[in-house]
């Protein structure tokens, strides 16, 4: 089987790629693109450690095959931070020592970013609920969702 | 000479005593003389014990100071997460 | 110069607060390198093929097909992994981490790894081992603990007899040892009580859960050195047990610890790393070999399962007079399952005349268990646990108070042995009978539960070293993994110590290269171990700063003094010279004798041990047996907090742990053997939406062996919490539940009265 050409633009800057036809775009990103940030929990859609963002869709990259981000538009965690200026979800996330390990977070503020574009001004329960396809084993979610209601609230001022 | 406490299972080479006395200045000698006096005990000697002096846990014992006056406990080796 | 004191009620400028941590800013830019993160030139990508059987003889295998694919650069089977002689310094028996590695004559589980491929691509090593034929004699296999011990069950390992009995059996088994500790007269105990809990317990097994899946990347060369880089929580371990499986030098692998996507002590051991090692030896290029989430599933190391005997009885006035468990724990197919810590934790908590604990090591199909977080403890709590409400409630005390009637304090002669030093379970059972949470009204369908539980705490062989740079900043370097949060603990003893700000001080992990040999982050070690050695590298850094004050100064060296990050002249020069900065002795440093630095390599003892006592409301829907946690609070002695947001960061994420343990996680055996739910989406942990916030209050009861106090805190949160929540569950119902993972469908068994 022959790879397919697929040019697409992730994080702001156009990208052309070969890739096999059954590869995940997560793989995409992390073999072709050297876009590591997002992560491989699971491979089934059940950690979101590999949340990107595809046209303003929340979605488990790898779920979507690298084929199909074709002539698409795709945000990952590098693109979260402007530069050296770090999104205030970023800087919450530190503050509030929202990550042990750190292997989930990037995916976390993938999707948490993606809801308070969508709801500056979630509540406890719309957080956690939103948040509930992103698996974290080390912190228990609580400084979690206190960053994000803080980054909620800072960004909303 | 400095007393000797074994967990139960390992006492049974003692002959249901709870205790036994024999002279050592640190964990490694102890673990020497114990396992010659009682060559039942060497087996697990080899394959890992932990002695407490005095409340505290070594897992490693080697030349860690014993004094005739210590509270000497052996305990199974530990391995954690 | 000065020496720290122990616990001198200092007031401290850093230990205490709570800094962003120095790895942050990668972690949450993406930029970080976890296992599955390093690529290197003509890097090929392994696949292993693994068992499909639970128990099966292996009659051949034949790789020549998967061999003659194009893009295939290497097959391995168990011909290419033998023992060397290699002065390893691992407890584990190596032919059992062999064995577990990669199946020889046998295959033991499902999952079992049979045979390995490099390939130029995933994509071919995945076509390729589905060209390996295996020719297997499937033989009768267990997984459950009751069917492995009885009479008629099919034996694992033909050689394994029960040791430590007396006298010794005359048939092989699947029990691989007995223990037993205690002491006191339990019968004479018995006969004092007025009432007396006797009950069977179970714990299904639970996985570590980390989300990132075991990776590695080996680059064997072909002058006979060899680098591996994976994440693990003890890149040493991992280096011997890789030269011990290949017959290398510990001196030829240097192993690099990635950054860490969670352990919980189900890194602890290797896997895959002697695999991917052994294909780079076999091609030559470099390997990268990454698990599948169901892989880790089938093929790392989960808890052992159990089942528990309990005893317990108590007079009128809240006394326990006797306390029996007799604990089976199967630890997979190999021996070794860590039936001594169960035993050891299960009465930890009281202060018993008469105490007896009784494991047994079974073993079973299953893969060989690895430490969880407390290994043991757990399920041992759930079951005393369990069993000191029950009696509670029979002698109509609060169950804080009983607890704080029969509670272990320092001078108590433990269940395992010796005297407890001064440690801090009355005063956690204190503040959590002051907390609000306890003195809360509950609402309907809920129940409130209490539990303490324990852990030991460790401390081992460590080493670190600290450089004074020219521009009077620092870098500390510890052979520990950080998994939480640790470099920024480190960071803050180092700064405290040397009197510099936190923001001047850097902590890295260094390989097996740079730094002496550090045992693995587990059992809740680095904070206290890593954390002395770094303190002890600083003073001795000091030392050298203060040496070179005095040479500058034309003083004697013990004529200086440390405070407050200067060099002070002391004694009769005491005020002769103007104080002189860390910064201004390091910018001196190449004309006063060269770079300054200091190093600790020590075996880290005084351990401070450890309690909790958590609460816990659980509200069940009596129609569906669904359990919804509604309120939670941990209480915990650290001893000393250092960095008091990654302590209460433990407390949360043990307790959400043991939420999920006890109301949904366990693994799943057919009756064909095999692992049915090896993956998130039936394994299920618990996700945001399903726990509310986490409640923490930190107990600081010093540990004086430690010159901050520091006990450790990762393990104990995990103790309490199957007994919390059974209670909880057992009084929203209105019958002791006793069995793990209390799912729906056993709570509605429960509700409907079965």
């Amino acid at each position: 089987m022959s790879n397919i050409h697929v040019s697409a633009t992730v994080n702001g800057d156009a990208v052309e790629f070969l890739c096999e036809p059954d590869e995940s775009l997560l793989d995409s990103l992390r073999d072709r693109l050297a876009l590591t940030g997002s992560k491989e929990g699971c491979g089934t859609g059940d950690c979101g450690a590999c949340s990107v963002v595809l046209d303003g869709r929340l979605v488990c990259s790898c779920l979507v095959l690298g084929a199909e981000a074709d002539g698409r538009t795709i945000e990952t965690i590098e693109g979260v931070a402007d530069g050296d200026d770090l999104h205030p979800l970023q800087q919450k996330f530190l503050d509030h020592a929202a990550l042990q390990c750190g292997i989930c977070t990037p995916g976390f503020l993938v999707a948490a970013k993606a809801l308070l574009e969508r709801n500056p001004d979630p509540d406890e329960t719309e957080i956690r609920y939103w948040l509930a396809g992103n698996l974290c084993r080390c912190t228990g979610y609580d400084k979690i969702v206190r960053a994000v209601m803080d980054a909620a609230e800072e960004m909303r001022q | 000479m400095v007393k000797v406490h074994l967990w139960s299972s390992a006492r049974s080479v003692l002959d249901g005593a709870e205790s036994l006395e024999l002279e050592a200045k640190n964990a490694r000698e102890l673990l020497q003389r114990l396992g010659a006096e009682y060559p039942a005990l060497q087996p697990q000697i080899e394959k890992g014990v932990a002695v407490s002096i005095d409340g505290i846990i070594h897992n490693n014992p080697s030349f860690q100071p014993i004094d005739d006056d210590s509270e000497i406990f052996l305990l199974p080796r530990m391995a954690g997460g | 110069m000065n020496k720290i004191d122990d616990i001198s009620g200092t007031e401290y400028k850093y230990v205490g607060t709570r800094p962003v941590r120095p790895d942050g800013v990668d972690k949450v830019t993406g930029k970080a390198q976890f296992g599955a993160d390093l690529y290197a030139p003509g890097m090929l990508f392994a696949k292993i093929l693994r068992s499909p059987h639970a128990h099966a003889r292996i009659l051949s295998v034949n790789t020549d097909k998967a061999e003659a694919l194009d893009g295939v650069k290497a097959v391995l089977t168990y011909a290419d992994l033998e023992l060397g002689d290699g002065g390893h310094d691992l407890e584990d028996d190596m032919n059992h981490v062999l064995e577990n590695v990669m199946a020889r004559g046998k295959a033991l589980y499902d999952g079992h790894a049979v045979a390995a491929v490099a390939a130029n691509s995933a994509s071919i090593a995945k076509r390729a081992l589905k060209l390996i034929d295996v020719e297997y004699e499937v033989l009768p296999h267990v997984t459950d603990i009751e069917k492995a011990i009885a009479p008629d069950a099919p034996i694992i390992h033909e050689d394994m007899y029960t040791q430590d009995m007396d006298p010794k059996p005359e048939k092989p088994s699947n029990v691989a040892r007995r223990m037993e500790i205690g002491h006191g007269d339990i019968e004479a105990g018995f006969e004092k009580a007025d009432f007396i809990f006797e009950r069977r317990f179970r714990t299904e097994a639970a996985h570590q859960g980390y989300i990132e899946p075991h990776a590695c990347l080996a680059n064997y060369r072909s002058d006979g050195h060899a680098e591996i880089w994976c994440c693990t929580q003890g890149h040493f371990m991992v280096r011997s047990a890789c030269a011990a499986l290949l017959g290398m030098d510990l001196s030829k692998l240097r192993v690099t610890a990635s950054e860490i996507g969670g352990g919980f002590g189900g890194k602890t051991t290797v896997f895959i790393e002697p695999v991917a090692l052994a294909l780079s030896r076999k091609c030559g290029r470099p390997v990268k070999l990454v698990m599948d989430r169901d892989e880790v599933f089938r093929a790392s190391g989960p808890t052992p399962s159990s089942v528990i005997d309990v005893k317990i009885g108590a007079n009128k006035e809240g006394v326990i007079t006797a306390g029996f468990a007799e604990l089976w724990f199967q630890g997979g197919a190999f021996p070794g399952s860590v039936i001594d810590l169960g035993a050891m934790c299960s009465f930890a908590c009281y202060n018993l005349e008469n105490v007896k604990a009784i494991g047994w090591d079974v073993v079973v199909n299953r893969p060989k268990s690895a430490a969880y977080r407390a290994p043991g403890a757990p399920m041992a709590a759930f079951a005393v646990e369990s069993a000191l409400d029950d009696l509670a409630d029979r002698i109509g005390i609060d169950p804080i108070d009983f607890r704080l009637k029969n509670a272990a304090e320092e001078g108590t002669i433990a269940s395992f042995g010796p005297k407890f030093r001064r440690i801090g379970l009355k005063e956690t059972l204190e503040a959590a009978k002051a907390s609000d949470h306890y003195n809360s009204q509950l609402g309907p369908n809920q129940g409130r539960g209490v539990a303490s539980g324990f852990w030991f705490n460790f401390g081992g062989t460590t080493s670190a070293s600290i450089k004074i740079e020219l521009d009077g900043t620092a870098v500390v370097t510890v052979g520990t993994p950080d998994i939480g949060g640790s470099r920024a603990s480190m960071c803050q003893m180092a700064a405290e110590t040397l009197g510099i700000p936190y923001e001047d001080v850097r902590c890295i992990v260094a390989d097996t290269s740079s730094l002496p040999y550090s045992a693995t982050t587990e059992g809740s070690r680095t904070t206290h171990s890593s954390g002395m050695a770094t303190v002890y590298a600083a003073q001795n850094a000091i030392g050298v700063m203060c040496s070179r004050a005095a040479m500058i100064w034309g003083i004697p060296e013990d004529a200086v003094d440390w405070k407050d990050g200067h060099a002070r002249p002391s004694g009769a020069n005491a005020g002769d010279f103007e104080p002189m900065s860390l910064a201004e002795i390091a910018k001196k440093a190449h004309e006063t004798g060269g770079p300054i630095a200091g190093h600790c390599e020590f075996e880290a003892g005084k351990v401070g041990q450890s309690f909790g006592t958590h609460i816990a409301d659980a509200e069940i829907d009596p129609e569906t047996g669904f359990t919804k946690i509604v309120r939670y609070t941990v209480i915990q002695d650290a001893g000393r907090a250092i960095h008091p947001s990654y302590v209460e960061g433990q407390y949360q994420g043990g307790a959400v742990q043991g939420i999920g343990w006890a109301l949904n996680e366990e693994y799943i055996y057919g009756e064909d053997g095999r692992l049915q739910n090896a993956g998130f989406l039936d394994y299920r942990m618990p996700v945001c939406s399903d726990v509310p916030m986490i409640e923490t209050e930190i107990v600081e009861v010093p540990n004086t062996g430690h010159p901050f106090g520091v006990r450790g805190v990762g393990e104990t949160p995990i103790a309490p919490p199957l007994g919390a929540i059974g209670n909880a569950l057992s009084h929203a119902i209105g019958r002791r539940m006793d069995t793990i993972p209390m799912s729906p469908p056993r709570v509605l068994e429960a509700v409907n009265g079965g």
